[in-house]
Order: structure tokens, then sequence, then C-alpha cells
């Protein structure tokens, strides 16, 4: 890990409503390397916010504060939305929960790909094309010719989602965020599309950050994992020293799993203690 | 002190009875609302003009209906009338004050008609389905398919002019928009879980109907009620303008336009001041439709 | 197999006519005892929540035959049947009503089913299901989702029934709030007698909490198989071992 490909230090986003002010994230810090982060937390930890903050994707009332936030060396707090428009896509993709939502329906899959790709490059249409067709290929999608020239409805929802992992791709970013990517897809679809993502993430040497709520999903993909807790992270590890977790939460969340193999007559319940809340985050940089 | 504990009580996350469960999400409703300054504009605007319907008989320097053809067409100012006379000497300023109980008449009496006829059309359409669907929303077609003033014109020639006739006219050719509202929401409340939880428990299609869905529906129309308010006046005024609303000598707004409208080259003042209260009373009612529009918007409290 | 609370033969469920009909539940027979716990399990458009849904009465296109709690049901449901047989949602935020508060939800489906001194049966239910008495008068939307799934429970057990149509009741839901969930239906089930058909697409959630488990995939059941059995990975159909197979492997941590 001696490349940092994105530095983030003391993010806070916050959010101003009528009863007072609401902090979505309290002051986390981490890096990312040419490696695999996953980022894990119930519904309002924070954690995909924190995605959306590195993107600068959060609009007002939501405001976003950091010390650092740098890619590669460049302020991405100071960089204008024209330079952002470059970096997202081009430097940093982000591939949403639900294929369905991302995609344009009224565009066909190929165009979108071509779209995409030419937001980035100059390049011919052919070009273009011949490179989404590769990528479709590498996401193994079998007949790419004719999935190009369908439209998102036609397509599952596993196809959709390696679609916009090609899409995503096809710009050479250098880090992927993937935000719960695969939680509205069925279990074996699951394992195969983040296997392909895993895969082409290795190959290329880029970035992921993981975002999920999964964390033996997160485990299993990434190699350091970042639990979040009401805005901050509490325990920060490699993920294959999962095991040795110390933190109550990280611990709670292993165990309120129901297993399969191991059946228990009563699940573990998580019991909040108020103290996590105030505990300062753990900085999860290397 | 007891403010700030009643602030407290209404905002309070864990209301501990129905009625402060009730008052509190009218207040926060209310807070919204005040949030908006062009709202609490049109909402003020309309406050003072119900109130000066309401007290016409203590503002008003004259009786609308005294004529003096010695006084007529008066400048404002002139002779201690504040915004001039009138062709038959009559005070405007008084005029408008009583014209305000006509219109708002007009819009209570239309407020109450069209949106409940079209509610109860577009749901028992939406929510029942099939031929009952097909037969009421081919006759909402066809009340909709009439340009509105030439249908409400259609009407008051019919029933004979009067402004009664003017409200069931304007009414029966404004409730098909709020039969199509209620319908289309009808349709997607339909088919959710709490319309399904509560049909498992035995519940009956007029129950559903008028207890569930009503209740969503009713925000929207609201919006759009008040929204279309201006038109509705307009439509008002348009029938006493023409001379089939409202009939002289009584001092509603479009028909003193219309009288003024013979003199509007030499005695501007005549048509204008009520031209300018029928803007002021539309714009009030859009204003505040529009921040109505945000506080009922039932993606409300996300946060 | 004197007696069982459902009993379903031959179950097929269709939606639209002529070409476009689609089939979604094929030729599904099975049958559940009293007091059991009784899980289908299957992938997404598998037919799973369908069957629920046909046995529940939301959907009117089915042929076959359904025996439930003792009645043979036509194509309408009685109210009786109501009292005996209630539905949980899948998504929390979507099964309460918007604009209702748990008092109004809960008082309702009492009213309905024509008990009395409702006041003071609200907080008792409401006991039963982990809510305090502070919850009463709560909108859904100052409610988490946890709390409303909770509501929702409650408003199921209101007319006290017998049977409990559950379907993928914790998959909108965070794992420590299913563990809870989870356990209070163990709870409730062991307190109150009831039987359970619960629908999810987690083999993990179904093996907790069922004892048979039906597994599904386009419309038909293809097996049947006692928990124990998938325990230890007995299962005979392909498909199904193909199931646990990336279940076990999605749970299981690096």
């Amino acid at each position: 890990m001696s490349e940092t490909l994105l530095d983030v230090e003391n993010l806070r986003v916050s959010f101003t409503t009528r009863t007072g002010t609401f902090e979505a994230v309290r002051g986390i810090s981490f890096t990312l390397g040419r490696e695999r982060l996953g980022i894990v937390g119930e519904s309002g930890s924070g954690k995909s916010m924190t995605g959306r903050a590195i993107l600068r994707l959060i609009r007002p009332p939501g405001r976003v504060e950091a010390d650092r936030i740098t890619m590669h060396g460049e302020d991405v707090l100071a960089a204008t939305e024209t330079r952002m428009r470059q970096l997202r896509g081009g430097r940093v993709s982000m591939i949403m929960q639900d294929p369905k939502f991302s995609l344009n329906p009224v565009m066909t899959v190929g165009q979108q790909l071509v779209e995409s790709l030419r937001a980035h490059e100059k390049l011919a249409r052919s070009e273009c094309r011949k490179r989404a067709i590769a990528m479709l290929d590498e996401v193994a999608i079998r007949d790419p010719e004719r999935v190009m020239g369908l439209y998102p409805h036609e397509v599952s929802g596993g196809m959709g989602q390696r679609i916009m992992i090609a899409m995503m791709l096809l710009p050479g970013p250098e880090i992927l965020i993937a935000d719960e990517p695969t939680s509205a897809l069925d279990v074996s679809v699951q394992l195969q599309v983040l296997d392909i993502m895993d895969q082409l993430v290795k190959t290329r040497g880029m970035g992921l950050i993981f975002i999920s709520h999964d964390l033996n999903l997160v485990a299993k993909f990434c190699d350091r994992i970042a639990v979040m807790y009401a805005g901050r992270i509490v325990e920060c590890c490699k993920a294959s020293e999962l095991h040795k977790a110390q933190h109550p939460y990280t611990l709670g969340l292993l165990n309120a799993v129901p297993d399969l193999e191991h059946p228990r007559p009563r699940l573990e319940v998580l019991q909040r203690d108020p103290a996590w809340r105030d505990a300062l985050s753990v900085s999860a940089r290397t | 002190m007891i403010t700030a504990n009643l602030r407290d009580w209404l905002l309070s996350d864990a209301p501990t009875s129905r009625r402060q469960a009730r008052f509190a999400s009218w207040y926060k409703g209310w807070l919204t609302l005040r949030s908006n300054t062009l709202a609490m504009v049109g909402l003020i605007v309309l406050a003072l003009i119900i109130l000066a319907a309401i007290f016409a008989p203590v503002l008003a320097t004259h009786d609308p209906y005294a004529q003096d053809l010695g006084q007529r067409l008066l400048g404002a100012g002139q002779g201690g009338h504040l915004l001039g006379t009138d062709s038959l000497g009559r005070d405007i300023y008084s005029r408008l004050l009583y014209g305000a109980r006509i219109s708002i008449y007009i819009v209570l009496l239309v407020a109450m008609v069209a949106p409940l006829v079209g509610l109860i059309v577009g749901t028992v359409s939406g929510y029942a389905g099939g031929w009952a669907d097909v037969v009421l929303m081919r006759i909402t077609d066809i009340f909709l398919a009439f340009p509105r003033l030439i249908l409400a014109l259609a009407f008051v020639a019919a029933l004979g002019a009067g402004i009664e006739n003017a409200v069931l006219a304007i009414s029966l050719t404004a409730w098909p928009p709020y039969a199509r509202i209620a319908r289309a929401e009808t349709l997607t409340i339909r088919n959710s879980d709490y319309i399904h939880a509560i049909r498992l428990q035995g519940a009956g299609p007029f129950r559903i109907v008028t207890r569930h869905i009503w209740p969503l529906c009713i925000s929207s129309l609201v919006i759009r009620v008040t929204l279309d308010m201006a038109g509705i006046i307009l439509t008002a005024a348009a029938l006493g303008f023409l001379g089939l609303g409202a009939q002289p000598p009584s001092p509603e707004w479009g028909a003193m336009i219309s009288e003024g409208r013979k003199y509007i080259l030499d005695y501007w003042w005549v048509a204008t001041f009520p031209g300018l209260a029928i803007f002021a009373i539309s714009l009030a009612f859009n204003l505040l439709g529009d921040g109505l529009r945000d506080m009922l918007d039932p993606k409300e409290d996300n946060a | 197999m004197t007696n069982p609370a459902i009993d379903i033969q031959d179950l097929d469920v269709w939606f639209g006519a002529g070409r476009g009909r689609s089939d979604a539940v094929r030729q599904a027979s099975f049958a559940v005892e009293q007091g059991e716990s009784f899980g289908i399990v299957g992938e997404s458009g598998s037919g799973k929540s369908t069957i629920l849904r046909a046995i529940a009465g939301l959907v009117p296109t089915w042929s076959g035959n359904m025996t439930v709690a003792g009645e043979a049901l036509g194509p309408q449901r009685s109210k009786a049947f109501f009292r005996k047989v209630q539905m949980v949602f899948q998504d929390p935020y979507a099964s309460l009503h918007p604009r209702q508060t748990v008092d109004r939800v809960l008082s309702e489906a009492m009213g309905l089913h024509g008990l009395k001194d409702i006041d003071s049966r609200i907080p008792r239910l409401m006991e039963d299901v982990g809510l305090g008495p502070s919850f009463r008068f709560r909108f859904p939307h100052q409610l988490s989702g946890g709390q409303r799934q909770r509501v929702a429970i409650a408003r199921a057990l209101a007319c006290s029934p017998q049977i409990l149509l559950l379907d993928e009741p914790t998959s909108a839901l965070d794992v420590s709030v299913q563990a809870e969930i989870l356990n209070l239906l163990t709870d409730l089930r062991r307190d109150h007698g009831l039987t359970y058909i619960m629908v999810s697409h987690d083999l993990g959630v179904v093996g907790h909490l069922c004892e048979r488990i039906a597994v599904m995939k386009q419309g038909r059941i293809v097996e049947v198989l006692d928990v124990e059995m998938m325990r230890h990975l007995e299962a005979s159909d392909p498909y199904t071992r193909q199931l646990l197979d990336s279940s076990i492997q999605s749970s299981r941590s690096a």
C-alpha cells in the first residue's frame, strides 16, 4: 500500500433541519491505496453519505466539511464543478444499489456505455463501441453485441448490475465506490456479480470502497474493514482478522446473523451502549 | 415560559394522547408553512380580505348601493370618496368591501362542492375499477372536453343568471380535474400494503375509501383547489363581466369591471380598482397554494 | 396428518389473461400442521410471495384447493377467516398508513373484529410486541424500521389469530433489528401457539424460524425438506443444493 489514491481526514457531513443540525458523518479519516476497503454499518450509520461526500454528491441542505479530501494529491474540496465532473467517472466511479434506477430507461445499454465513455475521452464512436463490447465481455456477459441493443427493462437484475460495473469501469477509473452493489439481487447472483467486480478491481489494480450492511460479505471481498456506527468509525481491522474484532458493536453485528449451519434458539440482540456514540472515531489511515 | 412549554409539548417525539398527536402534526405543518415567506404573504392578504368582508359595514364609508348622480365618476380622494365613484356615483371603496363578501361566498361554495364531487367520483372510480371506472371516467372526460367558461355559460344560460347559478355552473365545470387527481392517487394507494393490511382486517370498501384513501387524497386536492381558486374567482368575475353572474346593482368585482369598461379611457379607476382586487385575491391564493404544497407533501419529515 | 392448519392442493395462480397471462405459481401442494412453522424460500420471481397473497385473498385469479383452519377457501374470504389468519408484510415503511398513529392503527383493527374495551387492550398488545406505551400516539415517520415492523405485527395479532403469514418480515431491516424481530416472532409463537408460514429469500432466516422448508423455482415447489436435512446439506434437488451453496458461501467469512 505504498501509493495513496484517496486520503480523507476528518470528514463531516451534516444536515440542517428545523429541529437542529443532524450530523450524518462525524469526523472520520481513512486512506485508500490500491486495495479493497470495506465500510460496514447499519442504515443511518453514515456509510452511504461517506461515499457520496467523496464525490461531492451531497446537495444542500447537506454540508460536507473535511480537513482534507485528496485524490492522488488533488484537493477535491477545492475542485471546480467542471473538474468534479471529470473526476467522477474518470478517476472515481460509483455503483449504486439498484441498477433499475441507475440506468436510463429510454436509452439502450449500448448507447449508455458509449455515452459514458465519450464523456471522458475524445474517441470515435466505432472505437467506443468496440471498447464497450470488450468491456461487456469482461463482465461475463454472453453475446455482448445483442445486449448492446437491449433496453434496461429487458435485462435481469444481475445482468443490469454487471452492465453498471462495465459502464463504470469503461473510462478506466482508479477508484471504484460500490454502495450496496448487490443488495437488490438474489443470493446466487450476488456472489457471481461480486466475483466479477473483484476480479476486475484486482487485475486493474484499482482501489475499491465497498459499502455494505453485510459484514460477512464485506469480509469476503475486502482487505480492510471499517465498521461505522452513528457517523463514526468504531473499529478498523484487516478482513482476515475479523474474528479478532474487539468492539461490541462489531461482535453484535457478527452474532446477530442467523446461521444456517450453527442454529441457536435465540439470536443475540445488540445492546447499544450510548458511550459508543461519543467515543472518538478510529482512524482508518494506513 | 408557557409558550416554551407549549412548544415542547407540541414538538415532542413521544406524544402521550390522541389530542397531542393531532395538535402536534398540525403545529409542524404550520411551522413548515410559516417558514415559506411567500405563502405567509398570501395568507395575510387573504386574512385581510376576509376581515374586510366581515367588517365591511364598519369599514365602508358609504352605502355601496347609494347612487348620487351628482357625484359620478369622481377620481380617487375627491369628495370624500377614497377610491372615487363609479358611473352612478357609488363609492368604489365601499363597493369593493362588500364585493369581497360575494367573492368569498362564491369561493367557499365552489370549494365545498367541486372537490367533494371530484373526490367521491375519483376515489370510487379508482378503487372499484372495472365498468364503474369506465363509466365514471368517460363522464368526467365529457365534462373536461368543454372549455370551462363556455360550459359555465351554457349552464347559466339554462339555469338563469344569478350568483347561485353562477356558483353551481362553476362547480359543475370545476370537479372533473379533481376527479382525475383523486383517481390517480387512489390507483397508487389502492395496491399499497397498508390498504392490503386493512383489507385483511376485514374492512369493507366503503370504510377503506372513506377512512383510508380519502385522507391521503385530500392533501393533494387542497393544494389543487387553492391553486384553482384564482381561476374560480376569475371565472366568477368573467361571468359577472358578461352579465351572467351577479346582477346589478350587486357590487361583484367582475360586474364592476364590466360597468367600468365603458369609461375605461377617461376614468381608468372605475375598472382598475376591482381589477386590482381580483388580482390580489388570485395571487394570494396561488402563493398560499404553493406553500401548502410544500407543507402537505407526503414526503415531509424524512429527517 | 390428522387435521392440518393449512392444506394447499394443486394451487395455480396467474396474472393477466389470454396471451398476456403469466403463471406465477404452478401446481403447488403442501400442508402445514397446527403450531408448525413452515418456510418457503426462492429467488425473486419464484412465486413464493404470491402463494401467501393467494391464501390471504389478495390475488383473485387462482385455482386448486385451499383449506385453512378448517375452512375451504372460495373466491371471497369471510370475516371469520380474517380472525384466524393474518399477514405481516415485507416493507414496514409501506405497510403502515402514513397519516395514522399507532393507536389509530391498532384500535381500528380491534374495532373491525368487534373487540370490546379497546383502550385497555392496546397497551397490552403493544407490550406483547415489545413496544412501550410512549409509542402509542406516534406516527409512522416517528418510528424506526424495527418499531414499525413491531406495530405491523401487533396489528396482525390484534384479533388473536391462529395463523400468521409472514412475507419476508425482516428483509427490509438491519441485521441487528432482524435479530430482534426474529426473536419476537419466536416468543410470540411459543406464547400464543401460532402457526407460521414464512416466505424469505434468506435461507439463514428461514432455517432459524422454520421446521420445514419448501424450495420454489419458477412457480413450482421443487422440494420440501426438514430444516435438519438442510443444515446437513442433504438436499436431493440440484437447485436446492445450488441455493444452499451460495447461501453458505456468502455467510461464511473468508
